[in-house]
């Protein structure tokens, strides 16, 4: 079970119902269930994709792209059927916002899907959880089970002529799933390998038909949207920026947990207020503020907006919202080796510079923080990073690389206090030494 | 034609697996779901359980391992009963979750990827789980451990034994 947690600066629009059984469907109807989709339904597709436009929400999977343009970009007419696709492959590492959305209302994700389906035109959604959130799979089945009593899904939803049909789908340990293309290629009952566009989903996907796939938060953020009105939720959050999100606050914090702050809140308030500081009397070095895959933030940077734009404009990227902290006595090129030894476990292959240079980067890495490295290993790692950068099907590769050259610049005092065999100043190996080839 | 395999797995997963193909366009989409509640079952992908997996989704049995040796929850050889994976990515490991997993090594007797002679337990070293705000984490089987200690890990470990 995850844990709730709360602070007075929180908006809990998103979270309204997280703790207060809503997994039921009978009290997820008493706290205005599904009020959302018959407002949806009246709506009509264009009316939908106005309101999703004025909410300016962005995709809550890392990338922020507009949800409503998202949407708008899937072709009216098809000779293949459309989909919906909702990612809950939730893998980025400091990330763990979906597990409390699919266990506390998975109804809302279900009505997302149907609003989208709606919107798009599409008669069925496939919600796929990663394989080891199998507690949250029994959760989502059994809402949408419910649901289908109701009359909610299934032919003629809500009294209505128009069909609509949900499957939930489990995958089996994979983070490169998390990828839009590689998650059809999974759902497809295949390797998760990311697929070269264009074509974009929207107009080729699963199955080859038009697809709209949305992170499992945006998604769930849907029925909120309409519940309030697009305009409204919009107000909530920063320019651009519309809206509240889960923010996963993790590492050296007093108070970890997730919480739902909104958009362009602030990232030093966040650690120190919301999240109670660093505990033990250290003081912070750094923050990786939106998953592994973003590149870290020192100390000094963090007086800044957490959205996508201000974020962006500070050099790095707001990503999944896992805000991950890190005192003094975290040794950086550790923690770099840690992130590339995953982004190297997770490399599907496909593409050789990331095949190649996440393991090369490993492997180095290791030697580096075992007491082999040379001088000329700091400007190898950057160079290997930045090569990598731009060349590869999906984002994976730019992932393992963009973080890299930001510990590399940001923290060369420690990778040179790792030279001519000194042992680790940080003092927490658990590395074993290799020989220097 | 489901009915006519010679089905090895229990008479309710069989009907779960007749019905699974049918939900999707393609009946290969059921593939990776069904590898994993297989292994659930009989306790690893055994040679019999390719056999019959890629005959009810009908594709060739390449194919199917193929797919196995991508996903990290998909195994071919069988683990422990209680398989215990312990996160060690970012958010854990300043969490103290390396020192967690040498407790497990410590206290199992075994290394990573090893199971214990009496195969009761298997342990590994996985990466993150989701647990990330309640690090360190631990995940046995399907089960969720967080806010990990040293003695916490060995209430668990101990609950597990005696759970046999």
């Amino acid at each position: 079970m995850a844990y709730l947690v709360s602070h007075p600066d929180e908006v809990k629009l998103l979270s309204y119902r997280f703790g207060k059984g809503a997994t039921d469907i009978e009290k997820y109807l008493e706290l205005d269930g599904y009020a959302s989709t018959r407002k949806a339904i009246t709506l009509g597709p264009e009316g939908i994709i106005a309101e999703m436009k004025a909410s300016n929400l962005r995709g809550r999977g890392g990338a922020g792209f507009p949800t409503g343009m998202k949407w708008s970009f899937v072709p009216k007419q098809s000779a293949k059927p459309k989909y919906v696709l909702v990612n809950g492959d939730e893998s980025e590492p400091g990330t763990c916002k979906d597990r409390l959305i699919f266990e506390h209302d998975p109804h809302s994700v279900i009505e997302g899907v149907i609003i989208a389906g709606l919107a798009i035109g599409s008669k069925m959604g496939f919600i796929y959880l990663r394989g080891e959130y199998r507690y949250l799979l029994k959760i989502m089945e059994k809402a949408i089970d419910d649901a289908y009593a109701k009359g909610f899904l299934g032919k003629g939803i809500f009294g209505t002529d128009i069909d609509f049909d949900i499957v939930s789908h489990t995958g089996a340990g994979a983070y490169e799933v998390g990828e839009e293309s590689a998650l059809m290629e999974s759902l497809e009952g295949k390797r998760g390998i990311p697929r070269i566009r264009p074509p974009f989903p929207a107009v080729v996907g699963l199955y080859g038909g038009p697809t709209v796939i949305n992170n499992a938060e945006t998604l769930a953020t849907v029925p909120h949207i309409f519940r309030i009105g697009g305009a409204e939720y919009a107000k909530l959050g920063s320019e651009r920026n519309g809206g509240t999100r889960l923010f996963c606050l993790s590492g050296n914090v007093a108070k970890p947990g997730v919480y739902e702050l909104p958009m362009g809140y602030n990232l030093k308030k966040m650690i120190y207020e919301v999240g109670g500081g660093i505990p033990d009397g250290r003081s912070l070095k750094a923050v990786v503020p939106g998953g592994s895959s973003t590149p870290v933030l020192l100390a000094s940077e963090i007086d800044i907006g957490m959205d996508f734009d201000q974020v962006g404009k500070a050099g790095s990227m707001l990503g999944s919202g896992g805000v991950v902290v890190l005192d003094d006595t975290v040794c950086m090129v550790e923690f770099a080796l840690r992130t590339m030894k995953f982004y190297a476990h997770e490399s599907c292959g496909w593409c050789i510079p990331c095949r190649e240079g996440t393991d090369w980067l490993k492997k180095t890495l290791t030697r580096f923080h075992a007491g082999g490295g040379v001088a000329k290993d700091i400007d190898n790692i950057r160079y290997l990073a930045q090569n990598m950068l731009g060349r590869t099907f999906c984002p994976l590769g730019d992932a393992a690389a963009m973080p890299t050259i930001a510990f590399v610049d940001k923290f060369r005092q420690e990778f040179e206090d790792h030279l001519e065999g000194r042992p680790c100043p940080y003092a927490k190996h658990t590395e074993p030494a290799l020989t220097h080839a | 034609m489901s009915t006519e395999i010679k089905t090895i797995f229990s008479t309710a997963l069989a009907a779960r697996f007749d019905r699974m193909v049918t939900l999707y366009p393609l009946r290969r989409s059921a593939l990776i779901p069904m590898l994993l509640y297989a292994q659930d079952e009989i306790g690893y992908l055994s040679d019999a359980v390719v056999s019959e997996v890629a005959a009810r989704v009908e594709i060739t049995e390449l194919d199917v391992r193929n797919v196995i040796s991508y996903y990290s929850l998909l195994h071919t050889k069988p683990a422990g009963k209680y398989h215990v994976q312990v996160c060690t990515n970012i958010s854990c490991m300043v969490r103290g979750g390396n020192e967690l997993l040498d407790h497990c090594k410590k206290r199992l007797g075994i290394g990573n990827k090893e199971t214990t002679p009496d195969k009761l337990f298997s342990l590994e070293e996985v990466e993150c789980i989701g647990a990330c705000s309640w690090a360190p984490a631990v995940q046995v089987n399907y089960d969720f451990h967080e806010n990990l200690t040293p003695d916490a890990m060995d209430k668990v470990l101990a609950d597990y034994r005696a759970r046999t």
